[in-house]
């Protein structure tokens, strides 16, 4: 079955046709679509934002490089939430549209859901039961899913996601943006200094708090200012990165240990760290559990992973009804 | 914490830690009433997401509030609705469209709006301003309130005698 995939939540607008909820057709975002045709290699936020002038263009894309026309598609899947209620509506609405107009079967995908099916789309031979740390600039959410449709949040953050923090730390040590790619090339050139923060105020639970870290940078960035001292950006990214990393595992890899977990995935823009996929790759192979993460492309928001999502939900109980609402924070029990 | 009152009814808190800039967001949230708008503003890790997950629990929000940097906007149901707002990504006002905020002002919930110098232009007339600043102790952090408006006013004298200040 070919399911086209709508993505608008947040800052993207894209659109994918995938095969049986595992093979890629095409997988298209407006940023990129932009990016090659108008405005010659700049993308403007303001156009990468507007969903509604960029949804009808990055559909007929996605049909045409799939090279199929919509009659062969057999579900419309779109992404109903968590995200901002305005994009969210445009890509809905666009997606029940066009499935009431051409008479097929309309499903509605869970964002945070659709995180984890990128995994899916990249390993043929993935299935639940299954443990996924979802982290990126908007989530960190250790999620297990039992079976398709069946999932359990372990823990999420308490104040700022992982990305974000990547992201505001490389600000304040004037990297670049996004700040994750950049603070993770100065830290190649430093070394891990003492531990920013040494009491670990979440410990036992399988929550996140990175608010407190971000806030350690900074009174550090501080104290060199006063005395003068010219900053050692490197080795501070270094500790930083570290100190993230090591959370991040602690909090997964207890979850394996305490619910015998055989398969471990990463997803989200975050996923894109090397020192988090080595981290993960080495404790996973300590434990010989199996350890999954998607290619770059698949990491960061995509409609592909909103597709193959589309495609398992409507495997096991069917279509979406038209009058779905979105819902700009979504509960993990949608259509259970 | 301490705190005093100051001219033109604003008022200036010292709090010694995180512990107590949450703690004085809840004071707030306890006592604020439909059709609030506050304007928070202030350094990275000044404390404002912090204070906002105060005023969730003053709000008895559903949930904790936490950093709406991404997604630009959590809403909250609680006592009174809670909009978060994080404008940090971004840089031009014409950006401001996607949140909706002129219906969500007409509603009679609590807005708490933090890097929205980007969306001045749709800040109502009367509001509340709150300022946080780095003290001279590394946990320690200094909260004005400023009130543009009566109605702020009276709610920072309702404030400073629930704190006992």
């Amino acid at each position: 079955m070919l399911v086209l995939g709508i993505e608008t939540s947040c800052d993207e607008t894209g659109a994918a046709v995938v095969e049986d909820g595992r093979k890629i057709r095409s997988n298209v975002l407006l940023s990129q679509v932009e990016q090659h045709a108008k405005f010659g290699g700049v993308v403007p936020e303001l156009a990468a934002r507007s969903h509604l002038e960029g949804i009808l263009h990055v559909t007929g894309a996605a049909l045409r490089e799939a090279g199929v026309s919509l009659k062969e598609i057999g579900l419309v899947a779109a992404t109903c939430g968590p995200g901002l209620i305005g994009g969210l509506l445009v890509g809905l609405s666009f997606a029940k549209a066009l499935a009431l107009g051409s008479s097929k079967p309309f499903c509605g995908v869970n964002h945070l859901e659709a995180h984890i099916y990128a995994n899916f789309l990249a390993h043929p031979d993935l299935a639940p039961p299954l443990l996924c740390l979802t982290v990126s600039g908007g989530h960190t959410d250790l999620v297990y899913m039992e079976d398709h449709g069946k999932y359990r949040i372990l823990g999420r953050t308490r104040d700022d996601a992982a990305g974000e923090a990547f992201d505001k730390v490389a600000r304040v040590l004037g990297l670049g943006y996004p700040g994750g790619p950049y603070l993770e090339k100065a830290a190649r050139q430093g070394k891990p200094g003492s531990p920013l923060i040494r009491t670990d105020s979440l410990a036992g639970t399988y929550d996140f708090s990175f608010s407190g870290l971000k806030t350690a940078v900074i009174n550090r960035v501080h104290r060199y200012r006063q005395k003068n001292q010219e900053l050692p950006v490197a080795d501070l990214a270094a500790t930083f990165q570290q100190q993230v990393v090591t959370i991040l595992l602690e909090r997964t890899f207890r979850a394996v240990d305490e619910l015998g977990i055989k398969t471990v995935l990463l997803s989200g823009g975050v996923a894109a760290n090397g020192e988090l996929r080595k981290g993960f790759a080495r404790e996973a192979a300590a434990r010989e559990v199996r350890f999954f993460c998607p290619p770059l492309e698949l990491c960061t928001d995509n409609a592909a992973m909103v597709a193959a999502a589309g495609y398992f939900h409507f495997q096991k109980s069917g279509p979406s009804p038209l009058d779905l609402p979105a819902f700009p924070r979504l509960s993990w029990k949608l259509q259970e | 914490m301490e705190g005093r009152v100051e001219r033109e009814g604003s008022l200036r808190v010292r709090v010694a830690g995180p512990q107590e800039t949450e703690e004085l967001g809840f004071f707030l949230g306890q006592i604020l009433p439909p059709g609030t708008f506050l304007f928070l503003s202030g350094e990275l890790g000044s404390g404002k997401t912090l204070f906002t997950r105060g005023l969730s629990r003053g709000l008895e929000s559903d949930e904790l509030a936490t950093s709406p940097s991404f997604a630009l906007l959590h809403k909250y149901e609680g006592r009174l609705p809670l909009y978060h707002l994080d404008l940090y990504r971004l840089s031009r006002p014409e950006e401001t469209a996607v949140l909706g905020l002129e219906e969500i002002l007409d509603e009679e919930a609590v807005v708490a709006v933090e890097w929205g110098e980007v969306a001045r232009h749709l800040f109502p007339g009367d509001y509340l301003e709150i300022r946080f600043a780095y003290g001279e102790k590394e946990d320690e952090r200094e909260i004005v309130f400023l009130p543009h408006g009566e109605p702020y006013r009276l709610l920072l004298k309702e404030l400073a005698e629930k704190c006992g200040f």
